[in-house]
């Protein structure tokens, strides 16, 4: 995806009709609003307007009927039965395994690790990878811009086993620079645990180059891609990462199911996460053997129709293309930053060189969450708050921001609605 | 109430952004320490990160003599801050407790259980009333009512107040 050119897509509207800019159109995208059901709801007697991508994207009908006629017809538990359904169950959810594989280019459909979300998955690597391979004084690389969900687990194990957590800092632009990971990484360094983009400022971090300099020095890289794979194509086997994590309802899909994916060499090398059925090979009082991966990392009944669901999306957003879909959010983007510029008392936190769907900003005399409730009322739905990203907060010296993030059903006309509010923000506080 | 321009067809959003609340919020008043003090007590809304710290002196008639407040937050929860600590002056502990017990009722639309133990002026009735147009916004209330909440604790010798 290349870099957003500002310049080529700014609105050349005369100033009395600011915010009635058309983006040049990448796709049909009424075609696919058509498949959103949702996207036809009205919202306090407006037009929704979802801009909340971010925290979870709406569900095209295909995902949802895929879901229901498993329910329907095939569903049964799965690798358990002999019954005709179990096998149809089983045969489902291990094709989702392969639509993954495929979809993420993974050399081997055994490093399909199923999870709850992008949450259990970071946490099933501390669990069993982290457990085993380290020890006090071990250091783990993570940056400024991560998640929660990327960060607490890590302060977990480094309570429980002493390991160190090195924090990379960004620039003003809100980008992390390859030489500050350089200086941060020392033969110390075992993990490099890093978001591929941000969730908050939308910066897309130089993960290729990271993954590099990581492997020089032996350590093993752990990519967070839950805002990326919505937003641009994903290669595993390219980038060389030792582990990559998403959950599915960012993508598109249900709540409930994530993705882990792990070089098979390392996950055999894993110890199990939780025990339970499914994952053991066989089972005595005095002693259990484990299953290979991925089963051995998927205990108890897991998420079938979900991952059914998963599949489902994958096939949606492949059929559109994700480069089409990233010039498409990079064309709002654009449209969107030129827009509120123009609006007195904003600001747009952070001007990464590579940005990915997602921007926040702030008003000087509007907090966020005043921000939040009257663009509501526009029918314009964002984020308020602080993002699961306290310590960003905490760099960027506010309390919380006001996010946007788009995704692949948003319009010209919805940007427009979204200055259009925002302009009534300003008139309310001046 | 003067009118509230906005670019919304209707009236939507004057209950919630009334005059009386964005003046407050852009100039809040009673914004500092008092010192001495002889209560005092920090509010936080971990979901929203709002954050205030109260201070009272309350003197040995048991009536609030001053009364001030410090912090970050949205135009609701700073107003409401700004409204209370006007509102309190003058008050014995157990008129202001009431008065939380009154505020909290107005906001979440619920009956006030103390009700008849108070007699509230019309002046603050309708301060009151300006607060409790976050009824119809309900992920607001806890915004209008973490001061409420952080007096109360004050008062109550509990110095932390958390509406999550």
């Amino acid at each position: 995806m290349s870099k957003t050119n500002i310049a080529t897509i700014a609105c050349a509207a005369p100033a009395d009709e600011l915010f009635a800019c058309a983006a040049p159109a990448i796709y049909a995208v009424e075609e696919y609003r058509s498949h959103f059901p949702i996207l036809s709801e009205m919202i306090h007697g407006r037009p929704l307007v979802y801009l909340d991508n971010a925290a979870s994207t709406q569900k095209p009908r295909m995902v949802g009927d895929a879901m229901q006629r498993l329910m329907d017809h095939d569903y049964a538990n799965i690798h358990r039965g002999v019954h005709e359904l179990s096998v149809r169950s089983t045969n489902k959810v291990e094709a989702a395994r392969e639509t993954v594989r495929r979809f993420i280019n993974a050399e081997r459909v055994e490093e399909i690790i199923f999870t709850r979300g992008g949450t259990e998955s970071v946490n099933l690597v501390a669990a069993t990878w982290g457990r085993k391979f380290l020890k006090a004084g071990d250091e783990i690389i993570l940056t400024i811009l991560e998640h929660h969900s990327n960060i607490v687990p890590w302060q977990m194990l480094r309570d429980e086993i002493g390991i160190v957590l090195r924090v990379v800092p960004m620039t003003e632009d809100g980008d992390i620079r390859i030489e500050d990971v350089q200086e941060a990484i020392t033969s110390r360094t075992k993990l490099v645990a890093i978001t591929h983009v941000s969730n908050t400022l939308g910066t897309v971090l130089p993960i290729a180059d990271i993954i590099q300099i990581a492997h020089k020095v032996g350590a093993k890289v752990l990519i967070d891609g839950c805002q990326a794979v919505a937003r641009m194509p994903v290669d595993v086997h390219t980038l060389d990462v030792d582990f990559y994590l998403f959950s599915a309802h960012k993508l598109y899909g249900p709540t409930g199911i994530g993705v882990l994916y792990g070089k098979y060499a390392l996950l055999e090398s894993m110890p199990p996460y939780q025990g339970g059925g499914g994952m053991i090979a066989s089972v005595t009082f005095d002693k259990t053997t484990y299953r290979e991966p991925p089963y051995r990392f998927e205990a108890g009944t897991p998420a079938i129709t979900e991952a059914v669901g998963l599949a489902a999306a994958i096939d949606y957003v492949s059929t559109i293309g994700l480069n089409r879909i990233a010039r498409h959010e990079d064309a709002l983007m654009g449209m969107a930053i030129d827009q509120l510029r123009r609006i007195n008392s904003l600001t747009i936190i952070g001007n990464p060189k590579h940005r990915a769907g997602v921007l926040s900003f702030a008003m000087k005399a509007a907090h966020p969450h005043d921000i939040g409730t009257i663009l509501d009322r526009h029918g314009v739905a964002i984020r308020a708050g602080h993002h699961c990203a306290q310590p960003l907060m905490e760099h960027l010296g506010v309390p919380a921001t006001a996010r946007v993030s788009f995704g692949l059903y948003n319009t010209a006309a919805e940007v427009n609605s979204l200055a259009r509010a925002v302009a009534d923000v300003q008139r309310i506080f001046s | 109430m003067t009118a509230l321009t906005t670019n919304l067809p209707d009236n939507d959003l004057r209950d919630l952004y009334q005059d009386l609340i964005l003046d407050h919020s852009k100039r809040p008043h009673n914004f500092r320490v008092v010192d001495p003090a002889t209560h005092d007590a920090l509010g936080h809304n971990p979901l929203c990160g709002d954050r205030l710290s109260l201070t009272l002196r309350v003197d040995d008639k048991g009536i609030v003599s001053d009364v001030g407040f410090q912090g970050s937050g949205c135009a609701i929860s700073v107003a409401s801050a700004s409204i209370m600590t006007d509102m309190l002056k003058g008050k014995t502990v157990d008129e202001a407790k009431a008065l939380f017990s009154h505020m909290h009722a107005a906001c979440t639309g619920t009956v006030d259980a103390n009700a008849s133990s108070l007699t509230i002026t019309e002046d603050d009735e309708d301060r009151l009333q300006a607060l409790a147009g976050v009824r119809q916004y309900p992920m607001r209330v806890k915004c209008a009512t973490l001061a409420w909440h952080t007096m109360n604790s004050a008062l109550s010798n509990s110095n932390k107040a958390s509406t999550e």
